[in-house]
């Protein structure tokens, strides 16, 4: 029995309904003895700590210790950049730890906190994009990719529109807080247990700060509840204040953010703004696109380059231009650090190609989906003879669309199955008949790139372990942060050496088992350890058929494993159990674990040039959203949701629905509702869950088809499937662009402005100039 | 005095030396029982919701409640289970074996909405899955659709489910009840005292002992107030035990509800009979807040922005205030005195709402937020409206989130009285209304967006009586 593509619930699916399933802080009530930790949080955006004074806090019955920059045996630096002092000696955003306290009890460390005397002197702060533009606080450097003549490309154009537009940033709101807890494990040597993505990395942030070579740190991760991106280089500091407590009272000591703190201590989804000038034919072909990008990347560097260049990467989706010019900064505020989000600025550089398309669109009155049809890569050459094939299917970084044909048939066949045409009738028909409520239709494509941009990041380890009874273990260096990544590599791993799922047994991720691994992120989790797992259960399977062969009297190739059965294909019928086999090869000698390592292959890139083949293949998705909006208020409800998406042959179909389902209503939430604002001392004013809203149940559409798209293999990716982590959030526009659709409909074939989030207000005031402009 | 004794998964349990402002939340973790997640610790996540055993007729129903806004001492005496008693042994609940399918991700809201769902399982009299049952609880990860077919796919428990057998007994007789920790217990403070009387009498007799008291009913806000800023009283007493605070009664000239009773149990008795209402009450809070929060308690704690305040403004309703001088009646819109502070003397509680009858034939709620469900008002709208041939007889207009404190729209209640109910007037009180107010921004919204709704939240009202229109 084949158990890829089998749809089997999550590995832990029965932990989680009992309330088993561990996580990080939930290692707690076996550790009376950890010390709690509490940060001391500057009330300023951007101040010199002049003086601190720790003494008071020990005043505190149940204090034990306050950590500062004096406790640094390594090096001050939570980051891999060198730019984020752990303890600063400079306040670089508005709730910044200054320093920590240690204490018996959560309250009493939050007394201690209290109590420790900080002067700050105030600096000028930059709390706003637009403000850091004006003043050119930029970090990083510039990004710029370019294909042919944008100047030339614009004056040759029919028409040229410019715009721009800003999106707001947006909260991981994991529902479970960062929290690592730190203990001296069996052999006096530091454990990290952390709610981290990214083990290795916050192996090396804890070492470099205790100032210990890193074989002498530990860091695992059991699971997360949530990650999102935000743990991706976020958990750090949190690692490192633990390690430090518990190195210097060498008691356990546990770090876990509440909400506030999370919210206020951590980074987000880039802010983004961008402005655009584009031109095209009286037809509606793109001709030429200049787009510059600033992201606010808050006070550090962090992620921040990576996410402006894949946003640069995907300032495209799906479509060809031939003259493309886009530039991108990352600015520096000073708030929060901003980070990974899941998409990682392909969401951003999309949302402002599909603003362009639907301009395009209006200014020329045609619907939205016809202009956006008539420019997907490899369209575009069956109605121009100017231009070769490969020229229409290379994006604007030089990379070639080996499978172009695959957008437009999700596209086509998602418009027949949400029977698009006859909404689009109906659309207008309501819309004719109601005055004060209006329905809007959309339906945008993604084309997202997978690999990391960075191309030493697509590589990745695993080691399988199989003992005489014939019962497995497998370690890799990804983590589980409910993507079903475990859930894969189990079927991975099971598929391959041909025993069934419940002899796997996935072990938690720890730096001891698997080194040097990349953060489980980019989507890339299930193709690069999933190829790693494989090239180790191949290698024992080789091992094993080489022991089976020589007991059948046959050729080691003429092995079958499957289902715990081995056999030759000459006897089906006189096989013998994979544990049989196993205990033979011990007795034998036979090594029965192997490592295996997978890297990606055919990857380059010119990260001067931007130019080259940054990623190894893409995933291609397409959703229609339906609206209906209440013009009194700009109230608005998703009435319907029709999803295709490409996954490939899918590892595991129920894992890939919920991604693909999670990533849309996370999409929708950002684009929507998830308003996250500052307030003008720089402080997050939407900071806990009354003030910052997700999608709830109320915004799950009332009808919602999500389809997986047939027949997708994808060679040379773990068993034809394709990485679903991040592309199916950017499925989401269409919920904006439907948005937009309604909107408009309240006047005439106006532009319509629409802000991001497009909250009720947002909403309301589009409206309000959609009408004055009819009047006009 | 110094225990706190109740049933946890069927078993005696006794606390001791906690400080009275813990929450049911962190004492179960610290007692290792982690199943229950602590997401916001404000009640808006849900990732806390275990199931309290209430009195219910000749038996008993299980709520689901936010363990992380529940004190501590507030079980004594009570029958609590959390998401590590539903499953027998190896064998799953229904709940938990119908969450299998794609209903988990990370698994950390899992607990909670299991909790949440299962109250909704093995509500009495249930036809179908009320969905609504799980407003309360958030997940970042699946979208909810995999949840919403995991509900829709229950049938209704067997005759042998153990936990339905326990419902068709009486919750155990809840005592009054004075908690002090031993000293020794808190290195840290001075732990204070809690008191849950009984009585209306003995609820005096401890505000006399104790004027500066903090009264606590459901504790949706309070306790949001000592998780999130900390907030500590040297007394608490606890309001929802006394039966003198928890009337309903329907008149002649009134309906009357006692300030303990909370929204569901409203919701439940008033049966869809104050239409207002029942648009309304989907519309504050989730479920998991609503088993909790009081009717008093939204009123006492004066906030600019709750949401019944409008609509029992709109509904003309009167408060009956008790403290030990006797009982007064005052206008709700003379009970706010200002920002967060109301007319209640020392020592005086709300003791009931009273809601005029017979009801105005036309009314409606509007809530502008962010959010449709389980959100804070950017603007509250209630509308009352008696129309005689044509033309408006009284209108009541209760508005929240558009001054420091709820409020009705009198100047603008006034124009409106006499003229004909259509475009014209309506145009005209628009303008009334938004020059009647001064709204300010905050991150929820503009005060220009306030003020614009102000004027279409009347229009709106307007477009949806057409049937009366002239």
């Amino acid at each position: 029995m084949k158990v890829i593509g089998q749809a089997i619930s999550h590995e832990s699916a029965r932990e989680h309904v009992t309330g088993r399933a561990v996580y990080t802080d939930d290692l707690l009530p076996r550790y009376p003895q950890a010390l709690h930790a509490w940060p001391v949080q500057a009330p300023h955006a951007h101040a010199h700590i002049v003086h601190l004074d720790v003494s008071p806090a020990y005043a505190v019955p149940g204090v034990v210790r306050v950590l500062t920059v004096s406790d640094v045996p390594g090096l001050n630096d939570s980051g891999i950049k060198h730019d984020e002092p752990l303890f600063p000696s400079e306040v670089m955003y508005y709730g910044q730890a200054v320093c920590w306290a240690l204490a018996e009890t959560e309250e009493a460390a939050r007394l201690g906190a209290g109590q420790v005397g900080v002067e700050y002197e105030p600096l000028p702060a930059i709390l706003t994009l637009q403000e850091a533009i004006r003043k050119e606080s930029f970090q990083g450097s510039r990004l710029h990719a370019r294909r042919g003549d944008v100047e030339q490309g614009l004056e040759s154009s029919a028409r040229v529109l410019e715009g721009e537009l800003e999106l707001g940033g947006q909260e991981h709101f994991y529902l479970e807080t960062h929290a690592s807890l730190a203990v001296l494990d069996e052999t006096d040597h530091i454990l990290v247990h952390s709610s981290t993505q990214h083990p290795s990395e916050t192996q090396e942030v804890v070492a470099q700060v205790l100032g210990l070579p890193r074989n002498q740190v530990t860091v695992q991760c059991i699971r997360m509840g949530g990650g999102f991106g935000g743990k991706e280089v976020q958990a750090n500091p949190y690692a490192a204040v633990a390690a430090l407590g518990a190195f210097l009272t060498r008691r356990p000591v546990r770090v876990r953010l509440n909400r506030l703190q999370d919210i206020t201590l951590t980074g987000k989804r880039h802010p983004f703004y961008a402005r655009w000038k584009i031109g095209f034919s009286e037809d509606g072909l793109l001709h030429a696109l200049r787009m510059e990008l600033f992201s606010d990347g808050g006070w550090s560097q962090d992620l921040s380059e990576a996410v402006l260049a894949r946003a640069v990467c995907h300032a495209d989706n799906a479509y060809y231009i031939p003259h493309m010019d886009v530039r991108g900064r990352v600015c520096k505020t000073h708030k929060t650090s901003q980070t990974a989000f899941r998409g990682f600025g392909g969401p951003q550089g999309m949302v402002f190609i599909e603003e362009v398309l639907t301009r395009v669109a209006l200014s020329l009155g045609l619907p939205g989906e016809v202009v956006r049809e008539r420019n997907f890569y490899g369209v575009r050459g069956a109605t121009s003879k100017n231009v070769s094939h490969l020229e229409v299917i290379t994006t604007h970084y030089g990379q070639v669309i080996k499978d172009p044909e695959r957008m437009p048939l999700i596209w086509h066949d998602l418009k027949a199955e949400a029977a698009f045409d006859r909404r689009r009738a109906e659309t207008a028909e309501f819309n004719a008949n109601n005055p004060y409520r209006k329905r809007g239709l959309a339906i945008t494509p993604v084309k997202f790139g997978i690999s990391f941009n960075l191309t030493a990041f697509n590589q990745a380890g695993a080691l399988v372990l199989v003992y005489p009874d014939g019962s497995v273990q497998v370690n890799h260096g990804g983590t589980e942060m409910g993507q079903g990544l475990h859930t894969k590599m189990m079927q991975v791993a099971a598929q391959t050496l041909g025993v069934p799922l419940q002899s796997i047994r996935l072990m938690p991720t720890r730096t001891d088992k698997v080194p040097n691994t990349s953060a489980t992120a980019a989507s890339t989790g299930a193709d690069l350890n999933g190829g790693a797992v494989k090239d180790a259960c191949e290698q024992i399977k080789a091992r094993l058929a080489v022991v089976a062969a020589q007991k059948f009297g046959v050729n080691p190739a003429d092995v079958v494993f499957e289902d715990g059965q081995v056999w030759s294909i000459w006897k089906p019928a006189e096989g013998l159990g994979f544990a049989e086999v196993v205990r033979a090869a011990y007795t034998q000698r036979v090594q029965l674990f192997a490592d295996g390592f997978y890297r990606t292959p055919g990857l380059y890139w010119d990260k001067t040039r931007m130019h080259g083949q940054p990623f190894h293949y893409f995933a291609y998705g397409a959703s229609v959203s339906e609206v209906e909006v209440d013009g009194f208020s700009g109230q608005y409800t998703l009435r319907q949701v029709d999803i295709l998406h490409d996954a490939g042959d899918s590892l595991s179909p129920l894992v890939d629905l919920g991604q693909v389902e999670g990533g849309f209503i996370q999409g929708m939430g950002w684009l929507t509702l998830e308003d996250l604002r500052w307030d003008a001392r720089g402080q997050v004013a939407t900071r806990s869950a009354s003030t910052y809203k997700l999608p709830s149940f109320s915004e799950l559409p009332p009808v919602f088809k999500v389809r997986l798209l047939p027949k997708a293999t994808e060679t040379g990716v773990v068993y034809g499937s394709k990485a679903v982590g991040e592309p199916p959030l950017m499925l989401a526009i269409s919920v904006r662009e439907a948005l937009r659709d309604a909107i408009g409909a309240f006047g005439s074939g106006c532009i319509v402005e629409l802000a991001s989030p497009a909250t009720p207000e947002a909403v309301y005031w589009a409206i309000e100039k959609t009408r004055e402009k009819t009047l006009v | 005095m110094g225990q706190i004794s109740f049933l946890l998964n069927g078993q005696t349990v006794r606390a001791t030396g906690e400080d009275p402002h813990t929450t049911v939340l962190s004492w179960l973790r610290q007692q290792g029982l982690t199943g229950s997640k602590e997401g916001c610790a404000e009640g808006e996540c849900g990732a806390c919701a275990v199931l309290l055993l209430r009195p219910d007729g000749q038996g008993s129903r299980f709520e689901a409640v936010n363990s992380c806004l529940l004190l501590l001492p507030s079980l004594a005496g009570q029958e609590v289970w959390t998401v590590e008693g539903l499953a027998q042994g190896n064998t799953l609940h229904p709940v938990q074996e119908a969450m299998l399918q794609g209903g988990s991700q990370c698994g950390y809201c899992t607990p909670g909405f299991v909790v949440s769902m299962a109250a909704e399982y093995y509500r009495r009299d249930r036809d179908g899955f009320d969905l609504e049952a799980l407003s309360g609880n958030l997940c970042r990860c699946t979208g909810y659709r995999p949840i919403q077919d995991a509900a829709n796919s229950l049938g209704q428990p067997p005759q042998e489910d153990s936990l339905a057998r326990r419902l068709t007994a009486p919750v155990p007789a809840v005592k009054s009840m004075e908690y002090c920790p031993e000293t020794n217990g808190s290195p840290v403070q001075s732990p204070g005292r809690y008191y849950r009387p009984i009585s209306l009498k003995e609820l005096f007799q401890t505000l006399t002992d104790h004027p500066t008291a903090k009264l606590v009913a459901g504790g949706t806000d309070w306790v949001v107030e000592v998780n999130q800023r900390f907030a500590r009283a040297e007394v608490q007493v606890d309001l929802s035990q006394i039966p003198d605070l928890k009337t309903l009664s329907w008149t002649d000239v009134y309906v009357e509800m006692g300030a303990g009773v909370t929204l569901c149990e409203a919701e439940r008795w008033l049966q869809g009979r104050i239409p207002l209402l029942v648009e309304w009450f989907p519309l504050f809070a989730s479920r998991l807040i609503r088993n909790r929060a009081t009717l008093g308690g939204n009123l006492g704690t004066a906030s600019p922005i709750g949401d019944l305040p409008p609509v029992l403004l709109a509904l003309q309703a009167e408060l009956v205030l008790v403290g030990p001088a006797g009982v007064r009646v005052v206008n709700l819109q003379s009970f706010f005195s200002g920002y967060r502070q109301t007319v209640l003397g020392p020592g005086e509680v709300i003791q009931a709402i009273r809601i005029p009858l017979p009801l105005a034939p036309l009314a409606r709620f509007y809530k502008v937020a962010k959010r449709p469900m389980d959100d804070i008002s950017t603007v509250a709208a209630a509308f009352a409206l008696h129309l005689e041939k044509g033309r408006v007889q009284s209108i009541q207009i209760g508005l929240g989130g558009v001054a420091p404190t709820p409020v009705r729209a009198y100047r603008t209640e006034a124009f409106l009285v006499g003229r004909p109910w259509d475009e014209r007037t309506v145009g005209a009180a628009a303008e009334v209304i938004r020059a009647e107010f001064k709204p300010i921004d905050d991150h929820r919204g503009s005060a220009a967006y306030r003020t614009a709704m102000l004027g279409s939240l009347l229009h709106k009202f307007h477009a949806e009586t057409p049937e009366v229109r002239v």
